[in-house]
């Protein structure tokens, strides 16, 4: 294919080529192409396939705005669907794809669905997809989510990296067109800080697409030159290929940068994209307008687009779209279309104008009064038929449309807070309304100042503003000279004449037809009618699209388009990758991870890790010969119960608690009481939620006279610590304590069994004997010949055991220590699984019973909620509802059948009782094979279970279909009487 | 969002955390006042839509729990002081 459509003129690298594929078909263009510029040029206008009736189109604008001209770009995991070929940079190799098509472009089987379409008008889907009933999830579903959607995704790894980045202004400026460069030469020159960010790759904004002059010289050549000025000024960020997402609270902006996306694959170290988060002290919007067409029956073929576009295909890209070469309009804009292309030597066979009295263009047919009533040619336009204003009706040969029904100021980020666009009389369209983001202030064509002399005038003015209101002064530069043209409109939504198709949403297909179906059954509210119809749903959020449907909502309905008003403008502005999103959250980098103390060691060993909030810990440590995790965990509790294991429990928080108010401070967070714990012990606290509900529990030792440490679940650190500050700061400000987490300072190991007291012989300083470090006890010593240490003699395994903490970058080397010296006991390190096979044998609560649900009674620690003293949850824990006899309580389980299978989540019911919510009794929380006892144990929460101990009943699980005999016990298994602890 | 914290300055909310109403400064004795009391104060909330003081934690910084006094309109932020302050002021002691 050569560039038969290519033109003189442009911004184009005429010195290069750029190889290209649509659909494996070679192209060619140059640097500074669009990728639909590129095409126009070697003749393509066909590009895509409509959502719903699969009609053949093209592109229908130049920019962001493109509701048609979707491809996929690329291959592999880089593919991306639903791309505009209006927007994207064409580099060498790229590969196209379109969408929305079976088997080819040109020959779409789907296409029938165009001939149907008497069946699928608006609300289509409502109303025949509804019965039979059964035959939605079967059927009907499964064939629209076959038929839905436009491109597709690869389902590969994106191999690229997208990050998040933070900046900082006093004034950022959206958009680079005239009015943004004033802005942004005005605060720059002043000295702000700014942030001027466009999301096309060229700053200039309509400059590039327009012919006339600023200064005296080309508009591109101008922009062109304060850019250059701009680059030159260090207080001064230019960011081309940066869309502005969303206006958020306190002058912060979301814009996304295209960092990569106009390169094959991007540089080494460098991301796709980067979304960025701007601070900016005052905004400036100076986003443009966007231009809208008129809806007249077959208005959606390829070749017909806005007229803005024609001349910016033909002034910025040197492409004639066409050959011969009409424009139809409804006000003085779009005659520039004409007298553009005129002046490129491209036959301009008519001006079709709407309006009675517009402006005459020499040398040009000028139908005055007239209209397009219908076009024809399938795959491409090949002929308009004109309605004149006596009545008489003429077709004529053209391969190119030019449409102009007036410029939509970009209100959107202006309304991104709901604040509601005003209608504009003089201009016909929306203009930014009142409560706009505080800090913003709109220039130039998002203003509704649409002369170039207007957006270089507002653009500077609204910098000088916002430089004032941040205490800064600025000098006034002298405007250039530029067009002040005035707009001269008639407004004219759609056709009347022709009974076919107009088309208002090319993308969604929704027209004219459909808003008046819309209207007929009552949905004439904008929102109603948006979702009843798809009007502006698709894609492109209905840029082009959304004031027709609701001036012509306006027009079925008499009242006025103020009156009918606008639905909510939303962030994004245009659509955004997901990779964006989510920047480097994903795979292992999804979120943070934190590793204990001994994962080196661990990891040496082969451990199986398992995620614990942010912590990744041992879950068991195979040995060679073990192929199933069951023979490492039973050999784990064994050994440790035989004669010592050691686990690493530093992922519990750890929280210092100190001054002359600790104790009467503890005694209000805990339920039970701690300020009489003798200096040098620990004791189990319970802390309750406010609603009485069990939030934590640990043990906490009292170090010294005004000094205590609290143990958390490791669950609970953090939130166990923000509540404690909430206490302290919020409910009694004036008690003397102070709190600091020392969750990252300690390590700390579980040293369990009966061996336990003679390996940390080997390794503690000092006499820990039973009588100088009885059960219970707590208190500093130093290990391995003096460093620091703390030692606590508490046990969740139920085992006589220790917990030794050592400053965090030396338990590395205490666990080698303390397996080196202690290898006389052939100790063994046990992970998460052992563990809480040991307390479950012992009938410790842990995450399973510590469910946001349970109180202290329904534990069978109800006795320890003091009612001595005034505590947190005290009260409503003594709630009737809470305290009823027959409510949960916790009991132990064993299958009567030592072979039979236990399941966590389980129901208790009576034998014999039938499966139904009625009788249930209650659920298993926690359950694991006990190597001690010999078969599966559990523990659960069982109505009125202190009563039922002893007594045989059922664990149903119905969604995995068991159903085991079982015998209710005491949640104490091992050792009841705790006899081996005190050892 | 921005909050301007009393000692630090401008931070952004994402450095906090939100617990709700300001209210819950207003703990009743546990001693004296009864279950009703406590009901109130536990579950019981005003839903302005306007002007509302509540409790944010500066998690990501100096641990500071602040009462901020927001606009659940428009967002924007009018007061923000120290809970320890404000509880002081309503004569929360010891």
């Amino acid at each position: 294919m050569n560039q038969s459509h290519r033109i003189p003129g442009g911004q184009i690298d005429r010195t290069k080529v750029l190889r290209f594929t649509l659909d494996g078909v070679p192209y060619w263009g140059h640097p500074g192409d669009t990728l639909a510029s590129a095409l126009l040029a070697n003749g393509v206008r066909l590009m895509g396939r409509s959502f719903k009736y699969h009609r053949p189109r093209g592109p229908l604008s130049a920019g962001s705005e493109e509701p048609n001209a979707l491809v996929e770009l690329r291959s592999g995991g880089r593919q991306e669907p639903n791309t505009r070929a209006t927007v994207a940079e064409l580099l060498d190799g790229l590969e196209a794809k379109s969408q929305n098509r079976w088997p080819s472009l040109r020959f779409d089987a789907l296409a029938i669905n165009d001939r149907l379409n008497a069946f699928f008008a608006a609300g289509f889907y409502y109303k025949t997809f509804m019965w039979p009933k059964s035959f939605w999830e079967k059927l009907y579903e499964p064939i629209i989510r076959r038929a839905a959607g436009l491109g597709s995704v690869s389902r590969q790894e994106d191999p690229d990296g997208y990050d998040k980045g933070f900046l900082h202004c006093d004034l950022l400026v959206i958009g680079a067109g005239p009015a943004g460069l004033m802005a942004a030469l005005t605060a720059g020159r002043a000295g702000a800080r700014v942030i001027v960010a466009d999301e096309d790759f060229a700053f200039g904004g309509r400059l590039n697409a327009e012919s006339f002059a600023v200064a005296g010289g080309a508009g591109a050549d101008w922009s062109a030159g304060v850019v250059a000025e701009l680059a030159t000024l260090p207080n001064v960020r230019l960011m081309a290929r940066t869309t502005v997402l969303g206006a958020f609270d306190h002058g912060i902006y979301s814009a996304v940068e295209r960092v990569s996306d106009h390169v094959a694959v991007p540089a080494v170290g460098k991301p796709r994209q980067v979304l960025w988060r701007i601070y900016s002290g005052r905004a400036i919007l100076a986003g443009g307008a966007t231009e809208r067409p008129i809806a007249f029956e077959n208005n959606d073929r390829p070749g017909i687009m806005l007229a803005g576009a024609l001349r910016a295909y033909a002034n910025r890209w040197g492409v004639a779209v066409g050959e011969r070469v009409a424009v139809f309009v409804n006000n003085d804009d779009g005659l520039r279309t004409a007298s553009d292309l005129q002046a490129k030597g491209v036959d301009v066979v008519a001006v079709i104008d709407s309006r009675e009295g517009g402006e005459l263009l020499p040398g040009i047919r000028h139908l005055r009064g007239a209209e397009v009533i219908d076009t024809s040619g399938r795959l491409g336009l090949k002929a308009i038929t004109v309605r004149q204003s006596d009545g008489r009706t003429e077709e004529i040969r053209v391969d190119a449309l030019g449409v102009s029904g007036g410029w939509n100021p970009n209100v959107n980020i202006h309304s991104h807070h709901r604040s509601r666009p005003v209608w504009d009389n003089t201009i016909s369209a929306f203009v930014p309304g009142a409560d706009g983001p505080p800090g913003l202030l709109v220039a130039g064509a998002a203003a509704g100042v649409m002369s170039t002399h207007g957006a270089l005038r507002t653009g500077r003015d609204a910098a000088l503003a916002a430089l004032e209101s941040l205490g800064r002064k600025a000098a006034a530069i002298d405007l250039p000279e530029a067009e002040d043209a005035p707009v001269r409109i008639t407004p004219l939504w759609h056709v009347a004449h022709g009974k076919g198709r107009a088309w208002i949403d090319q993308q969604n297909d929704v027209t004219v037809k459909d808003i008046k179906l819309a209207q007929q059954e009552n949905f004439t509210s904008v929102e109603h009618l948006k979702r009843y119809t798809t009007l502006g749903m698709a894609t492109d959020q209905g840029k082009t699209g959304n004031v027709i449907g609701l001036a012509v909502m306006a027009e079925l309905t008499g009242r006025t388009i103020p009156e009918t008003g606008t639905t909510i403008y939303r962030p994004p502005y245009t659509p955004v990758a997901m990779g964006a999103l989510a920047g480097r959250s994903r795979g292992r980098e999804f979120k943070p991870y934190r590793l204990t103390p001994s994962h080196h060691w661990a990891a040496e060993q082969g451990a199986v890790f398992v995620e614990v909030g942010n912590w990744l810990r041992t879950q068991w440590v195979p040995r060679a010969d073990e192929t199933e995790w069951r023979q490492s965990v039973d050999r784990e509790v064994l050994a440790t119960r035989r004669s010592v294991g050691i686990c690493d429990v530093t992922t519990l928080g750890k929280i210092d608690i100190q001054g002359t108010d600790a104790g009467a401070f503890l005694d209000r967070v805990y339920a039970n009481t701690f300020s009489t714990l003798p200096v040098g012990k620990c004791r189990y606290g319970l802390m309750l939620r406010e609603d009485g509900i069990v939030f934590d529990d640990g043990t906490t030792a009292r170090m010294g006279e005004h000094e205590y440490v609290m143990t958390t679940t490791t669950a609970n650190a953090v939130t166990v610590f923000r509540h404690l500050e909430f206490c302290r700061q919020c409910l009694w400000p004036d008690l003397d304590v102070q709190l600091i987490s020392t969750t990252e300072a300690w390590a700390q190991f579980s040293v369990a069994g009966p061996n336990a007291r003679r390996l940390l012989a080997k390794i503690v300083d000092q006499d820990i004997s039973d009588a100088a470090f009885p059960y219970m006890g707590a208190g500093n010593v130093t290990v391995c010949g003096g460093l620091r240490a703390r030692l606590f003699r508490i046990s969740f395994s139920g085992e006589l055991a220790f917990e030794i903490a050592v400053p965090t970058r030396y338990g590395d080397a205490l666990l080698r220590e303390m397996l080196a010296r202690g290898a006389e006991f052939d100790p063994v390190v046990y992970g998460t699984e052992a563990l809480g096979v040991m307390r479950i044998e012992k009938g410790h609560v842990a995450g399973g019973e510590l469910n946001g649900q349970s109180t202290a009674l329904n534990m069978g620690l109800g006795k320890m909620v003091s009612r001595k003293k005034d505590s947190i949850g005290m009260v409503l824990s003594q709630r009737e509802g809470l305290t009823d006899p027959d409510g949960y309580r916790l009991v132990g389980v064993k299958p009567v059948d030592p072979l039979g299978k236990l399941t966590a989540g389980s129901h208790f019911l009576e034998i014999g009782a039938a499966s139904v919510v009625a009788n249930d009794g209650g659920w298993l929380t926690s359950k694991v094979y006990s190597p001690h006892i010999g078969s599966d144990i559990a523990l659960g929460y069982l109505k009125a279970g202190d009563r039922k101990i002893g007594s045989r009943m059922r664990a149903v699980n119905l969604v995995g279909g068991t159903d085991t005999e079982i015998e209710i016990v005491s949640p104490h298994f091992f050792d009841p009487d705790g006899e081996r602890l005190r050892g | 969002m921005i909050i301007h914290h009393p000692i630090l300055g401008p931070r952004d909310a994402q450095e906090f955390v939100y617990l709700g109403d300001a209210t819950l400064i207003d703990r009743p004795d546990g001693m004296n006042a009864g279950t009703e009391a406590f009901h109130d104060y536990a579950y019981n909330r005003d839903n302005p839509a306007g002007e509302h003081r509540e409790l944010w934690y500066h998690e990501q910084g100096d641990r500071s729990w602040l009462v901020v006094t927001r606009n659940t309109v428009t967002h924007e932020i009018t007061k923000v002081e120290l809970a320890r302050d404000v509880a002081r002021a309503k004569g929360r002691s010891k």
